[in-house]
């Protein structure tokens, strides 16, 4: 232990020597391989939570020593964390939506609106869907998901209109709302959930609860139905509780047991037919199966299962040192699919991107999420937890959950602190 | 007697602190006019509810003593020194660094008075949205103007002030007063950082989450150790403190403490 005033002083390069020793995993502490020519450059793909804090992190903190171009087709990143807050009727649309003024003006990043559509990873490359291409040093991609095609028959893209999934957030969400606004009195709205593992875990039970926050304000008696393939889901006592609380009798969902696992939809006539049995509904939110986004599969940097295996200590893909594959498209361990962990695994990436590039400091990972969900008025409730890099996978160290049966006040202040915290990350992602 | 300014939601609100029920608007301006009248009514009135409301007052202060010292030999703790706050402009003490909301709003004009100072202390980031004071606010009227009050006494000339309480002492927290003295890397705490700021903003408080830039090294490790120690009680701060070394702690404070305002 060193003393303020004290002679010898806990240096940097004391820690980072035991800290190597510690973990000689480490690809990115060996000593910078080729350095490229002039410059090095790195391509980012995907402005969403992982893409816009990764090249946010790299541009800042390198100081224009890495030449940083992010390429998002969109030139407004709405959030799909908030978004059911949205349909719930407790957020502005606007105030999802950001744009990509700040990371180019205040931190030089060149950013392209274009899809990423081929990947040469020989000659390190990106192809974009304009024409031209954007050579790499280091690629990150960050595409989120993609949906599983025929994972919910009688479902596709296609459809999307007639069945909106608004698990990516936009249009989509939109639609979703002004659909369930349309409901006829009494009507049923039916999501149909998507099986593990997928983005956001309590996502589709956080939007129940907003779409009942509605509904029983303008349509008291209609009915939810969720049809479910899994056996039990993210925070399920404390949803249950607060179902119970605020809307009882409302809520209905047909578990595996009774065939939420053998699923088909009808777009053309609302129909969802569960187990041989058609029910006819209102408002139909289907949210398939998925996987990476599909650039990632292009890079041919995901396996068989569809998503894209990492090294958890620099989130370079297994298939790839120069790729690193972020967010949810990342098969990494036991962190869930969130807006928070992307952002949490991009900081790691972009030291480790650094380090490599620019021979910059780099420290022992560290990870960590936590995911709020907003049940009912001012009830508020949150999971989370921190996580290490182990050679295997991004291992989870420490959690905690909220419990059924708190007070009033401490639902507040949770909610309270899901608006400070999604201040702070959209600040740490745009800004 | 001037109304007190408040922040409310609706902008219109009287209070019995008053003493008139007259609706007012809240907000700066309002604050800025009715606030100068004020300072010079303070004075005399302080030196009577100095006595007859003090100890009410004073254990009020209890809500910002964490944060603030008062009296004989106060000093700049996470926030500021509150002698003689009366009647100086908000954000103005050369030796405190403050956030750049608080300075403009006092080069905006902002004057503390008891008018304003019962709307910033009802709602702090109402009045000043991005101060660094993490404050829910005071939600009792009585409460507040009995704080002001005894605060009061401290402003203006007094010979006989009773000594500053201190803010957060290691003892308070069973803390080894040598973890105070260890020197942090704030290169290493710049990194370390990139797990608060998705949580806490750089650029002052915002609802629910406390602004944690610019404090005394002190403070900021006593704090950290509470949680982990589980003193303080919060489970997403006491799981994050709990997987920080004595080290690393030294070293987020020694990065947080010279981080700038910026968002
Ligand atoms: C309803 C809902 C609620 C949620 N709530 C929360 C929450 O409360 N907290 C939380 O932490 N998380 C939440 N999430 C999860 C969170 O939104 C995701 O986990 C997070 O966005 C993942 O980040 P990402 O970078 O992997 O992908 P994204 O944020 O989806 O970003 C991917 C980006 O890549 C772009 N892209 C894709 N392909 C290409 C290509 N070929 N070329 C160029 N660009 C491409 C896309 O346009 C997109 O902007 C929620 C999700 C949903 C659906
Ligand atoms: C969590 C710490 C904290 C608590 C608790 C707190 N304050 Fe503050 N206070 C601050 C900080 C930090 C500032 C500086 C704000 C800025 O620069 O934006 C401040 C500023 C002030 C100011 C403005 C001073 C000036 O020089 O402009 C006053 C007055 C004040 N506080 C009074 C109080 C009172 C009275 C209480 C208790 C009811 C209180 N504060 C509770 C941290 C705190
Ligand atoms: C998931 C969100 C989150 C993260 C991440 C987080 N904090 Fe906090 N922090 C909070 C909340 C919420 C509080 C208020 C807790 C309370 O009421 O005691 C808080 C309180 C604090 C406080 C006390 C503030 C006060 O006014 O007394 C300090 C200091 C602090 N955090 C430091 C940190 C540091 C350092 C890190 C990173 C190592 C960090 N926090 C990471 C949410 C977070």
């Amino acid at each position: 232990m060193s003393k303020r005033n004290g002679e010898s002083g806990l240096n940097r390069r004391h820690f980072l020597a035991t800290a190597a020793a510690a973990t000689t995993a480490v690809s990115a502490l060996s000593a910078p391989a080729v350095l490229a020519q002039g410059r090095p450059r790195v391509v980012v793909v995907g402005g969403g939570a992982g893409g816009a804090t990764a090249a946010r992190y790299i541009a800042k903190d390198s100081k224009g020593a890495v030449d940083v171009t992010l390429v998002e087709p969109s030139r407004a990143y709405y959030t799909c964390f908030f978004s059911n807050l949205y349909i719930g009727g407790f957020r502005e649309f606007a105030s999802i939506g950001h744009s990509y003024g700040a990371l180019a003006a205040n931190h030089g990043i060149n950013v392209v609106h274009d899809w990423a559509v081929s990947i040469d990873r020989d000659a390190r490359s990106v192809g974009l869907a304009g024409g031209g291409s954007l050579a790499y040093d280091r690629l990150v991609l960050s595409p989120g998901i993609d949906f599983r095609e025929g994972s919910v028959p009688g479902w596709d893209l296609s459809q999307q209109n007639r069945m909106p999934h608004a698990y990516k957030a936009g249009s989509q969400t939109q639609l979703l709302k002004a659909q369930i606004e349309a409901m006829p009195q009494g009507g049923v709205y039916c999501m149909v959930a998507p099986p593990n593992p997928f983005r956001c875990p309590p996502g589709p039970y956080e939007r129940i609860s907003m779409v009942a926050h509605v509904l029983k304000q303008a349509n008291p008696t209609a009915k939810i139905l969720i049809v479910d393939p899994k056996e039990k889901f993210s925070k399920q006592g404390l949803f249950e509780d607060g179902w119970q609380r605020h809307y009882p009798g409302m809520i209905e969902r047909v578990g595996p047991d009774f065939g939420g696992d053998k699923v088909e939809v009808r777009p053309d006539s609302l129909e969802v037919v569960v187990d041989g049995e058609a029910t006819k509904v209102d408002v139909c939110n289907v949210i398939p199966a998925q996987q990476a986004g599909r650039v990632a599969a292009l890079a041919g940097v995901t396996d068989e299962s569809g998503w894209a295996p990492v090294v958890p200590h620099t989130m370079e893909s297994r298939a790839d040192a120069n790729i690193h594959v972020l967010g949810d498209a990342a098969l990494q361990g036991d962190m869930p699919k969130s807006g928070f962990s992307a952002n949490s695994q991009a900081k790691v990436c972009a030291m480790a991107v650094r380090g490599a590039l620019i021979g910059s400091s780099v420290f022992p990972p560290r990870f960590s999420n936590t995911c709020w969900s907003l049940i009912g008025t001012d009830d508020g409730v949150k999971v989370g937890a921190s996580y290490e890099a182990t050679d295997e996978k991004i291992a989870k160290t420490d959690g905690f959950i909220s419990k059924t049966g708190e007070s009033a006040e401490l639902r507040k202040a949770t909610y309270e602190e899901s608006l400070g915290w999604y201040a702070a990350i959209t600040g740490d992602m745009f800004s | 007697m001037t109304a007190p300014c408040t922040a409310s939601a609706n902008g219109l609100r009287s209070t019995k602190a008053s003493g008139r029920h007259r609706p007012r608007p809240a907000g700066l301006a309002a604050c800025l006019a009715s606030g100068l009248l004020s300072v010079a009514l303070l004075m005399v009135l302080s030196a009577a509810a100095w006595s007859a409301d003090a100890g009410r007052g004073k254990a009020l202060f209890d809500q910002c003593k964490r944060c603030h010292q008062v009296g004989d030999g106060a000093e700049h703790r996470i926030g500021p020194q509150l002698n003689d706050v009366f009647g100086r402009a908000a954000g103005s003490l050369a030796d405190y660094r403050y956030s750049q909301a608080m300075k403009a709003a006092g080069a905006g004009g902002l004057v503390w008075t008891e008018a304003t100072l019962d709307a910033f202390l009802s709602d702090p980031v109402a009045l000043v949205p991005h101060s660094r004071m993490s404050f829910a606010g005071m939600a009792e009227a009585d409460d507040r103007a009995a704080l002001l009050a005894w605060l009061g006494g401290f402003s203006g000339p007094r010979s006989d002030l009773p000594p500053a309480e201190p803010t957060a002492t290691p003892e308070e927290f069973g803390l080894d007063p040598r973890i105070l003295a260890i020197e942090g890397d704030p290169e290493y705490g710049a990194y370390l950082a990139g797990e608060c700021i998705t949580c806490h903003r750089m650029d002052g408080t915002v609802k629910g989450i406390p602004s944690i830039t610019g404090w005394p090294l002190d403070d900021f490790v006593i704090a950290l150790h509470a949680y982990k120690g589980g003193k303080r009680v919060h489970p997403v701060m006491q799981m994050v403190a709990g997987r920080l070394s004595d080290e690393e702690i030294a070293a987020l404070a020694a990065h947080f403490h010279r981080a700038e305002d910026s968002p």
